[in-house]
């Protein structure tokens, strides 16, 4: 196995980086709910690294990665079984650079994060065992397939669809799906009645920092080695991610009279996903702009819903979604690098209309097969098994009722009653904790 | 005997407190309070969602005094609390037939 060390150790270090955004994730989203529902909201990012690390292992890396009958029609659509339980991965390499096993990893990461962004959408009232559920099989029948078709040899890579790091693969894929489960879901109890704002916006910044960090193990560690493109791919991260930032704050401030904090961590997540498509593609002008048009885009489009009536709780849409098509559309006219057969460069670099045309239809393909199956999905798991809790529990608050914890102690008297100093009592049978 | 309770801004807390002790009152109870008047709330916005907050943060201080103090104590509280803007809190005071400290069984002004 012939591999650069270079590469392998970025691309080791990069795949710990992609890992560290989801627990990021978890801090960001867990601080927006409300303080009855964090631990829960943590909870759906945390066992999609669980459930989905077992479906990648068992079959899901096979499904997307794996060349099923080389060019034959198959192939355009999903990945085979020959790598199942990672069979045949190990000693071999990516492309003479760095052990496929490494590449498998890196991958799965984005698995795990594109299933976990889905949980914004559904804060305070999705069951714990439907979300599993749900885990599992949209990992299954929607991120693996269409992983494959963008990356993996599939019909959209055959196009020359330009996706550097996952904006449509990921960040679209999750934001369409967020839309269809907030739709199947309904309104959390008291919506646009009872105020929800965010309950602790100090692990919202911790959250947005640790995406921002992580974040350039999942773009620039996209180049799969450690070259200049992966160092293109850095700096476009970082220009529009901080012009994202700021561009949400000056909207903020002429439009509500403040410049706020979740303003900034959103504007920054925004610019995160918008140059994510795009960062080893263009240059750094074209960041600073993909960046800018995501801050006031995005700033906007989290107001969408309350015109519209779904309760994306957390804006997977609004930021995801939007952002996610503002890169991917962005690279038709301003893809300087591109490196694939079929690949173009945008309209202001002299690359005609071919690619801007291809930038539209992967958005409208994938956002709108992530949508349609996701819907299907979430109507039978709600038929099987109901998806959402009971009204009474959802007031109650999910944590309580669902895990029987809360996430914080602050008052003097919750921690009087009695203990079992001896250790865990086992319940009488028949007997759930009561919480 | 009277109780004075006081609903005041909590940033004021420390002072009212040092008024107090230099005063000459030996103790008090403190509990944090939520509540508006003719302030009423304030706004605050989330992604550009405006949201009314109602209940304002205050603190409630509650001190037992004789009767001949009480007016004193009222206003060395309502000095020490003032900043004259809108949001300042209320004073009160309410006759109280018994007090007793409970380590003694002490009653009456004995108690305070």
């Amino acid at each position: 196995m012939k591999i650069d060390s270079g590469s392998t150790a970025w691309m080791l270090i990069s795949t710990a980086l992609v890992l560290l955004m989801t627990p990021g994730l978890a801090f960001f989203y867990g601080g927006m709910t409300r303080a009855k529902s964090v631990l829960n909201m943590m909870m759906m990012s945390f066992v999609s690294i669980i459930t989905v690390t077992i479906t990648w292992v068992l079959f899901g890396y096979s499904l997307a990665f794996d060349p099923v009958d080389g060019e034959g029609f198959l192939n355009k659509i999903v990945g085979g079984l020959d790598n199942i339980g990672l069979m045949g991965v190990n000693e071999v390499a990516y492309n003479d650079t760095f052990p496929m096993m490494v590449f498998s990893a890196f991958q799965l990461t984005f698995a795990i994060i594109t299933v976990a962004l889905i949980s914004g959408a559904i804060a305070d009232r999705a069951k714990f065992g439907a979300w599993v559920v749900f885990s599992i099989v949209w990992a299954s029948i929607v991120y693996f397939p269409v992983a494959h078709w963008v990356w993996g040899g599939g019909w959209l890579t055959e196009l020359g669809i330009e996706d550097f790091a996952g904006g449509t693969v990921v960040h679209i894929n999750a934001g369409a799906a967020a839309l269809a489960l907030a739709l199947v879901l309904g309104k959390r109890a008291g919506w646009r009645k009872e105020p929800m704002r965010p309950h602790n916006l100090t692990l919202v910044l911790l959250g947005a920092g640790l995406l921002w960090f992580g974040w350039f193990g999942f773009n620039a560690g996209s180049e799969l080695a450690a070259d200049g493109t992966a160092g293109l791919a850095f700096m476009n991260t970082q220009i529009a991610t901080a012009v994202a930032a700021g561009a949400w704050l000056v909207v903020e401030k002429f439009r509500d009279g403040h410049a706020t904090s979740l303003g900034a961590a959103s504007g920054a997540v925004a610019g995160l996903v918008a140059i994510t498509p795009a960062c080893g593609f263009v240059d750094p002008w074209a960041a600073m702009a993909i960046g800018l048009l995501a801050g006031i885009a995005c700033a906007y489009a989290v107001g969408l819903k309350y015109k519209l009536g779904y309760d994306d709780s957390l804006d997977v849409v609004g930021v995801h979604l939007v952002g996610g098509v503002i890169g991917a559309v962005a690279l038709g006219f301003v893809a300087a690098y591109p490196f694939l057969d079929g690949q173009n460069k945008g309209v202001l670099y002299g690359g005609g209309w071919t690619q801007l045309g291809l930038q539209v239809l992967g958005p409208v393909a994938v956002g709108a097969y992530s949508f349609i199956v996701t819907f299907i999905l979430g109507k039978i798991i709600d038929k099987v098994m109901g998806f959402r809790i009971t009204a009474e529990d959802e007031v109650a608050g999910i944590d309580i009722t669902t895990h029987a914890e809360t996430g914080y102690d602050l008052g003097t008297f919750h921690a009087s009653g009695v203990a079992s100093p001896n250790g865990p009592v086992a319940a009488p049978a028949g007997k759930k904790v009561d919480a | 005997m009277r109780l004075i309770t006081a609903v005041i801004k909590p940033f004021k807390l420390d002072d009212v407190k040092a008024a107090l002790e230099q005063f000459g009152v030996k103790g008090m109870t403190v509990s944090e309070a939520s509540g508006y008047g003719r302030q009423r709330g304030h706004t605050e916005v989330y992604r550009g969602a405006e949201y009314q907050v109602d209940l304002v943060p205050k603190v409630r201080l509650e001190v037992l005094a004789e009767e001949e103090d009480a007016d004193d104590v009222i206003d060395v509280i309502v000095k020490a609390a003032q900043t004259g803007k809108i949001g300042d809190g209320k004073v009160w005071s309410v006759p109280v037939d018994t007090v007793i400290r409970v380590r003694t069984g002490e009653r009456g002004p004995e108690a305070l």
